[in-house]
Order: structure tokens, then C-alpha cells, then sequence
């Protein structure tokens, strides 16, 4: 059996088997949970073996007939992108049903259900190939989300829910729209024939139309990121969801959104995604300045981190649109990185949550004598945010502003001040919450962490160090993947200049 | 008329689901006059029984198909196609009044022999390619279907539904007989395949049959509560009994889109540049009336009322389309939603209680804790009439923009998405009272699901589930005979 089938299925399976436990025993809801989420995750290390590193292009590709009219593949593969993307999925699920464990007490069986349908809904959106069947999981994955912060959130958690539901489907009906245009017009979902069809020229767009095409994807995406005048949403879906929600929220479903916009916008609509190069950097920029200023400022934390995600993403956008090889390895990356180390942030502020039952950063005070591992992990992760050498984020920012210094310096000087800020706010927040006079309820109930906590939270920080040490582990098909990624933006663009748009910008010119 | 009158045996076989429908009704009603048991479960049995027949009848005679009755009835795979779906509708109809009659204490052997023939109309609907048994069929099914929607007497709310349903119903049917006289007048016949030559040829005036069409047009719309016909709709949908509203929201307006289907797409077709834009208007008005006004109520069957307003308006999307694809995507949708809506208003029928207490919204507070399985039902219901992916009307919804695409309705389709995106909205608070609130007490007080409960909620989510997943071969069959109805 194709490896990627038990991948992909194994949660679906778990989520199936998972309603028919007894719902008199959430004990036994949590243990399937696990075990299912380890099993897929060790599956999902198989890839690891099977997936030929020094090929690029999509690996281990399945096509089977789903709907014979209108013609809809059942076809997944996986690719040097998507491969990072699908493990960050599978780790990451078996820490959240850790960190739920004491955390979620009513409902434990729908909750762990929903995390598992939640697996299934994120590992299909990066493993599919054809267009349709990308919907399809990208709806799939909002409906477990939808419940999860709707049920188990906080107090505002149905204003949360019902806006990040509402937010992401207005923007998904226009792809869908779009995906139905693409179908009509080429007679095929599937993504790559679409893809080989622009390359030998069967497949032409005029401008207008490319652009409409390219925005109705783009909005989707955007959405999702979030990336600036678009992210209203996040801020609330974040804090008012579980710690495991906020964990698969930040960590990989936003990364939906930077993955849509690096497979499908930019080849497929390459003249337009160029055109709108530097109206989307220029928002990413904003996004990155004014996500860490509103970050300075939160008296939440968790409102903190989300907005501290909301300025991260802006370095992945930023770094997609410089269309050079460094920036977009260096935004793929940067979804790797904000994946660990911002899921670790929630994770660790769940941590405490569970502790102090507040989020308010001036409920906390001299965390660090209290409980000192729990506040040297968390100062790991804070550094590896702020991108300190030897920590993953370092890698991510540094290839994204090399990026983007050689498709416009401006550009660079801009996003680095979000560098400079990110250590402000989280370092700020760091010693109000670690720091000072120890008080008294947090001496009374922050205990340090237990058996359970590290062995949620040390992973995550191996990943840290491992990626911020040695990214030879994981940037080479990266490489490999986003080089061809370029080579479709520029095979079609000399058309694409005689029969479209006109040339996008003259920096780009120049550093082809 | 071109096709020669007189009797063919064949004829019998091709009449066979009407035959037996009429047949069961009439034993339902002869069993009530003489029995004293008029609340038994007797009836319902038989009607189902009556019912699965009925869609056995329609395969038969789909298997001998032909025009039928000097070319009066025309069973082909269309006809077919909506016989089934009108039966289906029946049967979903019949599970959920079992536990529903009884709880009302109403007797059920009128109620199941008006149900029958209701459905008998419909099928006569769905294969006539002669306006008159079009109107013969309307008829029937209209009539029983404003005494089911009365069939609590006791019930004051379903006095005024019945009232309005049949005043305003017979109003419309009116507007229905008068254009049926004008296309007489201007073709010289009234059956289908001979209209559509004579408009081929010219010989009419064409405002004399604009006007003959828009008639035909308006009593049709109203049947299928499209804007601005809709306004009898929630009223009556609030009043019925609820397994009655299931049926008047799916059944009727399935065979009304048949003969609309019918009418435009085969004889009115070559003056399809004259009503493909009236049918752009209608539907987006019905998409945008539907989805507006449903953001506002706080009764359920009125909500869901609204939400049948707006998806006759998705629907009319694929009519406006004018093509095979959209005839299709009709064809498919209407079938999805069928199992979907009946399975929405059969959660609501569980839940309301004796006299129909609870069908606020409010009243669904923690059903998803108190009773599990029922709200799972109700979330894929509600996530299909959202139009989320692999429920049926996910596919549907696809298949009806496709259809639309692919006739350079670019503005319709957007529309329409940005429409599907404000219903998610009120589908949404539902789903909100019932996971994320705490029980009260119409959740509290609901009783243990009975084996009819769990039929009339599981199969109709089955169904929809498997229209969403396994598309194929229902499509394939609409498909073919969409290329059929010309």
C-alpha cells in the first residue's frame, strides 16, 4: 500500500474508531488519541525514507477516477514543500492530545475526535493534487476548527468561532468560483496538468482575466494567512480557542495559506502574481511593523503571540513575493519555524494557563522561581522567536531578508525593524511574566512542569535547536521543490509579457 | 396532435407509479372510513409499502419507456428521475410522522392517503409533455398538499397556514391556467413537442407569447417560492405540521422544477434569449431575499422556510444557465436536497415536542450534549445546506456554478457564491445552540430517539452523505437524460 494513503487516512480511520468510544470514558477517548496521532506520526517519519531527496517534484503520486463527470482525480503526491508541512502536521497532533489531557474535561471524546478529523482535513490539503479535491480539504479541515474553538474556547469563544468560520469560507467560495472557471476552461482539475499545459503555451490567460483569477485564489489565501487588512479574524480564533486549537490554528493552518499562495498562485498565474509583487509585499511589511507594535501592547498573552504571528507571516509573504530562490526557501522555512516555535509559545502559555487560569500578563510575576524549567523552556522558545543564532527562526528571517535585499533593498530595511521590534515585545514579555516579585498566587499554583508537559514541550524544543543548527536536514528538497517553483513563474513570463500584462517591475527584471 | 390517440397496452406499464399511488391512497382512504383504529401504525406501513412500490413502478416503466397515452405522458429518464425523487420525498416524509402523528394524537390514515396522492400529482407532474396534465398534476398535488398543510385542525397557526397556502396557491395556479390558454391560443396546441415546433417556425406573435410565458412563468415561480412569490412560504412552512413542511419544501417544488424544466428547456427553448434574463432576476432576488431575511428569525421551520426561498434561487441559477449541464445540475441538486431538507425539518419534528412547543431556535441549546446522535444528524444537514464538502449539497451547489460558468453567467456566480457565504450565518447559529450551550429545557425534555426517529434521521444523512461522496452515478443518470428532455 502506498505510504501515503496510511498517512493520510490513518486519522481519518482514528477519528471513526474514535466515536464509538464510550463516551463514559474520556480516558479512554484521550489514550486512542494518542496512540492513533503516534502512529500516524511514525508512519508519517516513513516519508522520510521513501521520498528521494535529491529528485525534485512531487513524489509518490496516487491518481484514481473519484467522479467520472465532471473528471475529479482522487490524486495526492508529495513534494519537497508539502513533505516538511505533513510531518509539522503529524508531530504536532500527538503534543496537542498532551497538552489537552487535564486541560479538557467535558466532551473529551468529540474534542479528541475533532483533533483527529482536523489531521485528516491539514494532511490532505498539502498532500492534494488535483483542484477540486484541494477544496474539498481545505473546507474539511475549517469544520473540526469551527467546533473546537466554538465548544472548548474561552468566553468570547462563539463571537471567535463564528467569524473565523464565516472569514474563511466568504473568501473560499471566490476560489471556488475560480477553480470552477479554471475547469471550464481546461477541461481538467488537475493542478498538474494545468501546470504543464502553461508551459507548453495551451494555456493562456488574458490580463484581466489573470488577474481576476489570481486575486480570487489570492483572497482565499490571504485569508488564511492572515496577511494585513485581512487578519481581523485571527486575534480572536487565537485566544479564545483551546491551547490545542491555538497550537493547530497557528502552527499549521495558517500555513495552509502561505502553501496555497506558493503552489497554486504563483505558477499558475505567474505574470499576475508578479504584477501584484510589490502591492503584497508592501502589505506583508505592514503586516510585519504593525503586528509587532499591537503585539508590544497586548495585555493578553495570547493575544500577544497571535499578533506576533499575524508579523511572522508577513516575512513568509514577503519572502514568497521576492521571487528569488533564498526568499522563498526562507519562507518555507519560516513556516516550519513559526510552526515549532509558535506552537510551542501557545503550548507553554496553555501551560500556564492550566496553572493560573488567566492569560492577563499582569496576573503573572516571578513565574521563574516558581517553576524555572517551565520558564527556561519558555525562554528558549522566546529566543528562538526572536530569532537568536542557533535557533531555528534565525535561518528562516535571515534567508527571507537576503531575499528580499536582492529584489529590493528598501524592502529589507523595512521587514528587519519587525526583527528588532519581535525581540521588544516578546523579551518584554518574558521578564513581566518570568521576572519581578514572585507573587502570591502564582507561588500557590504555578507548580513546575510534570512528566506529561515535558514530553510535550522537550520535542518541540529539540526541533528548535536541530533546524536553528543543522537546516542541511530539511533545506534541500526545499531547494529543490521552490527552484521549480521560480522556473514555472519564469517559463511562461516572455508570453506573458507579449500577450498579458506588462512587466511586472523593473528590480525583478534585473535580478534574473 | 401529432401522436396518435388511442389506447397501447404499454401505456399501463408507463402509468404504473401513478397507478399504484392512486390505488394505495384510495385503500387508505376506504380503510379509514371502516376501521376504528384511525391512529394506527397500519396506515403509515401501507403508504410506505405503497411508496417503495411506486419507485419500483417508475424503474419498470423506465425500462418500457416511451410516450405514453398519445403522447399525453412522456416516461423517459427525466420522468424518471423526478418520479423517484418526488417518491423519495414521500417516504422521508413517512418516517418522521410515525413519532410525530402520535405525539399530536392525529389520526394517520387521511394523513397518509393525502400524502399519497400529493405525491401521486407530482409524478404525473414530472412526466407530462402536455401543459394540460402539467395543470392536471399541479392540481392534485396542490390540493392535497393545502389539506395536509390544515391537517391539525385544532392547531390555529395550521388553520392560517392551510388558509393562506390555498388562497394564494390557487391565485398562482390561476396566472398558471390563463398562460396555458394563451399558448394555446398562439401555437394551437398544448402539447409541448408541438409548441416548441410551432415557436420554431415563427407562426406566433411573439408578444402574445411573451406574455403566454411570463403567466406560465409566475404561477410556476410561486410554486417554487421563488422572489417575488415567496411571501406565503415561511407562514406557511411555520404553520404546517412539521413532517408537512418537510414535504411542501422539497417535493412540490422538485416537480415544479420539472415541469419548469419541461416548459423552458423543451418548448420554450427557442426563445431562450427572451427569459434566460427574467430567470437571472428571479434568481438572484430569490437567493438574496432567502438569505437576508433568514439572518433575522429565531423560529427554526420559519428559518429553514427562508433557506428553501434562497436555495430555489441557486436552482434557478442552473435554469438560467439554459443548458444541458444546467438541466443536470437542477436535476442533482434537487435530489440532494430532497434527503437534506426533509432530514432538517425531520430533526425539527423530533425536537418540537407534543403541539409543536419548541421550534425556536433557543430550543436547541445543548442538544448536541443531550442527544448526540440526532445533532450529529442535524450538523450534516445543516453543513450541506451550507454547501461544505462531501455532503450532497456541496456537489450540487459545484455542479449548479459550474453549469452557470460555463454559460458566462460570471456575475450570477459570484453573487450566488458571496450568497452561500452570507447563509453559512444562520446555518451556523444553529450549530452554535446546539454545541456550544448549555441544555435547557426542550433539549432536557427531549425524548429517547424511537426506531422511526432514528430512520427518519439517519437514512435522509446517509443519503446525503452519499451524494456528496459517490456523485457518480446519480450524475451520470441526470446527465443522460437531461440530453433526453428535448
Amino acid at each position: 500500500m502506498n505510504l501515503l494513503i496510511s498517512v493520510l487516512f490513518l486519522p481519518l480511520a482514528a477519528f471513526l474508531l474514535a466515536l464509538f468510544v464510550p463516551r463514559s470514558s474520556p480516558h479512554g477517548s484521550r489514550m486512542w488519541a494518542l496512540v492513533a496521532s503516534l502512529l500516524t506520526f511514525v508512519t508519517s517519519l516513513g516519508l522520510l525514507a521513501w521520498f528521494d531527496r535529491s529528485a525534485g517534484g512531487d513524489q509518490l503520486p496516487i491518481d484514481v477516477l473519484w467522479i467520472a463527470k465532471p473528471e475529479i482525480h482522487f490524486a495526492i503526491s508529495v513534494n519537497g514543500v508539502s513533505l516538511w508541512l505533513i510531518l509539522l502536521s503529524t508531530f504536532l497532533t500527538p503534543i496537542c492530545v498532551l497538552i489537552s489531557w487535564n486541560f479538557i474535561q467535558v466532551r473529551a471524546k468529540e474534542f479528541y475526535a475533532f483533533l483527529l478529523l482536523l489531521e485528516f482535513g491539514l494532511i490532505g490539503v498539502f498532500l492534494a493534487q488535483d483542484l477540486f479535491l484541494f477544496y474539498v480539504f481545505w473546507e474539511i479541515s475549517l469544520v473540526p476548527m469551527y467546533f473546537l474553538i466554538g465548544i472548548w474556547g474561552h468566553d468570547r469563544r462563539i463571537y471567535a468561532t463564528v467569524k473565523f468560520f464565516l472569514y474563511t469560507f466568504s473568501g473560499s467560495v471566490l476560489m471556488l468560483a475560480a477553480i470552477i472557471y479554471l475547469y471550464n476552461k481546461t477541461g481538467t482539475f488537475s493542478y498538474p496538468a494545468m501546470v504543464d499545459m502553461l508551459a507548453s503555451g495551451k494555456l493562456m490567460f488574458g490580463s484581466t482575466e489573470q488577474l481576476l483569477l489570481f486575486l480570487a485564489f489570492f483572497i482565499a489565501f490571504a485569508i488564511k494567512v492572515p496577511l494585513f487588512p485581512l487578519h481581523t479574524w485571527l486575534p480572536d480564533a487565537h485566544v479564545e480557542a483551546p491551547s490545542a486549537g491555538s497550537v493547530m490554528l497557528a502552527s499549521v493552518m495558517l500555513k495552509m495559506g502561505t502553501y496555497g499562495i506558493l503552489r497554486y498562485c504563483l505558477p499558475l498565474f505567474p505574470s499576475a502574481s508578479r504584477s501584484c509583487a510589490p502591492w503584497i509585499a508592501v502589505l506583508a511589511i505592514i503586516g510585519i511593523i504593525y503586528g509587532a507594535l499591537v503585539a508590544m501592547v497586548q495585555p493578553n498573552m495570547k493575544k500577544l503571540v497571535a499578533y506576533s504571528s499575524v508579523s511572522h507571516l508577513g516575512f513568509v509573504v514577503l519572502g514568497i513575493f521576492t521571487f528569488t530562490q533564498q526568499g522563498i526557501d526562507g519562507a518555507v522555512y519560516q513556516m516550519l519555524n513559526h510552526g515549532i516555535s509558535t506552537g510551542a509559545l501557545f503550548a507553554i502559555v496553555g501551560v500556564l494557563y492550566e496553572r493560573r487560569h488567566s492569560l492577563e500578563i499582569a496576573d503573572y510575576g516571578g513565574v521563574a522561581t516558581a517553576a524555572p524549567w517551565l520558564s527556561t523552556l519558555f525562554l528558549v522558545t522566546t529566543l528562538a522567536s526572536i530569532g537568536l543564532p542557533t535557533l531555528n527562526n534565525f535561518v528562516g528571517e535571515f534567508l527571507v531578508l537576503q531575499g528580499t535585499a536582492l529584489a529590493n533593498f528598501t524592502w529589507t530595511v523595512y521587514a528587519s525593524i519587525g526583527v528588532i521590534l519581535s525581540a521588544c515585545y516578546m523579551l518584554w514579555l518574558y521578564q513581566r511574566v518570568f521576572y519581578g516579585e514572585v507573587k502570591e498566587e502564582v507561588r500557590a499554583h504555578v507548580p513546575d512542569l510534570n512528566a506529561r508537559e515535558y514530553a510535550a514541550l522537550v520535542p518541540l524544543i529539540v526541533m528548535m535547536v536541530w533546524m536553528g543548527v543543522y537546516s542541511q536536514s530539511f533545506l534541500p528538497p526545499v531547494g529543490r521543490n521552490t527552484a521549480r517553483i521560480i522556473q514555472q513563474t519564469n517559463v511562461n513570463v516572455p508570453y506573458r509579457v507579449q500577450f498579458a500584462a506588462p512587466p511586472a517591475r523593473t528590480e525583478v527584471a534585473r535580478v534574473r | 396532435m401529432s401522436a396518435s390517440a388511442g389506447f397501447h397496452p404499454g401505456d399501463i406499464i408507463r402509468f404504473l407509479p401513478e397507478t399504484i399511488l392512486a390505488v394505495a391512497g384510495t385503500l387508505l382512504m376506504v380503510l379509514g372510513a371502516v376501521t376504528r383504529r384511525r391512529k394506527s401504525v397500519l396506515f403509515g406501513n401501507i403508504s410506505l409499502v405503497a411508496l417503495i412500490a411506486a419507485i419500483g413502478g417508475a424503474f419498470w416503466a423506465n425500462a418500457n419507456g416511451g410516450p405514453a397515452f398519445g403522447g399525453l405522458l412522456s416516461v423517459d429518464g427525466f420522468a424518471t428521475f423526478f418520479r423517484v425523487v418526488v417518491i423519495a420525498a414521500g417516504i422521508l416524509t413517512v418516517f418522521p410522522s410515525y413519532r410525530f402523528l402520535e405525539r399530536q394524537d392525529a389520526e394517520t390514515c387521511e394523513f397518509h392517503a393525502l400524502l399519497l396522492f400529493s405525491v401521486l400529482g407530482q409524478c404525473l407532474m414530472a412526466a407530462s409533455n402536455d401543459l394540460f396534465m402539467i395543470f392536471i398534476g399541479l392540481e392534485v398535488s396542490s390540493i392535497a398538499s393545502y389539506v395536509l398543510a390544515g391537517y391539525l385542525r385544532n392547531d390555529k397557526n395550521a388553520n392560517e397556514a392551510a388558509l393562506k397556502y390555498f388562497l394564494l396557491g390557487s391565485f398562482a395556479t390561476g396566472f398558471f391556467l390563463y398562460g396555458v390558454a394563451l399558448i394555446y391560443g398562439a401555437t394551437g396546441s398544448v402539447n409541448l413537442t408541438v409548441v416548441r415546433t410551432a415557436i420554431l417556425h415563427g407562426a406566433s406573435d411573439p408578444v402574445f407569447l411573451g406574455v403566454a410565458a411570463a403567466l406560465v412563468f409566475i404561477g410556476l415561480a410561486f410554486k417554487v417560492s421563488a422572489a417575488p412569490f415567496q411571501i406565503w412560504a415561511p407562514d406557511v412552512y411555520q404553520g404546517a405540521p412539521t413532517p408537512v413542511a418537510a414535504f411542501l419544501s422539497t417535493g412540490p417544488k422538485a416537480a415544479a422544477f420539472a415541469a419548469f424544466l419541461r416548459i423552458f428547456v423543451t418548448a420554450f427553448q427557442p426563445i431562450g434569449s427572451r427569459w434566460e434574463p427574467l430567470v437571472w432576476g428571479v434568481a438572484l432576488a430569490s437567493m438574496c431575499v432567502g438569505n437576508f431575511a433568514a439572518l433575522w428569525q429565531t423560529n427554526v421551520k420559519r428559518l429553514l422556510a427562508y433557506s428553501s426561498i434562497a436555495h430555489a434561487g441557486y436552482v434557478l441559477v442552473a435554469l438560467a444557465a439554459n443548458s444541458d449541464t444546467g438541466t443536470a445540475a437542477v436535476m442533482f441538486y434537487l435530489a440532494a436536497y430532497v434527503c437534506t431538507n426533509i432530514g432538517a425539518f425531520s430533526c425539527v419534528a423530533y425536537l418540537s415536542g407534543t403541539g409543536e412547543r419548541y421550534q425556536s431556535i433557543e430550543d436547541f441549546k445543548g442538544l448536541g450534549q443531550r442527544q448526540p446522535l440526532a445533532a450529529a444528524m442535524f450538523t450534516i444537514f445543516l453543513l450541506s445546506l451550507i454547501g461544505v464538502p462531501l455532503t450532497g449539497g456541496f456537489f450540487g451547489k459545484f455542479y449548479i456554478f459550474k453549469a452557470a460558468l460555463e454559460s458566462r453567467l460570471i456575475w450570477l456566480t459570484v453573487l450566488g457564491l458571496l450568497n452561500s457565504a452570507v447563509a453559512a450565518y444562520y446555518y451556523l447559529r444553529i450549530l452554535v445552540m446546539m454545541y456550544m450551550h448549555e441544555p435547557t429545557e426542550a433539549t432536557e425534555a427531549a425524548e429517547p430517539l424511537t426506531p422511526s426517529v432514528r430512520f427518519a434521521l439517519i437514512v435522509p444523512a446517509l443519503a446525503t452523505l452519499v451524494l456528496g461522496i459517490f456523485p457518480t452515478w446519480i450524475l451520470e443518470f441526470a446527465g443522460k437524460s437531461a440530453a433526453l428532455v428535448k
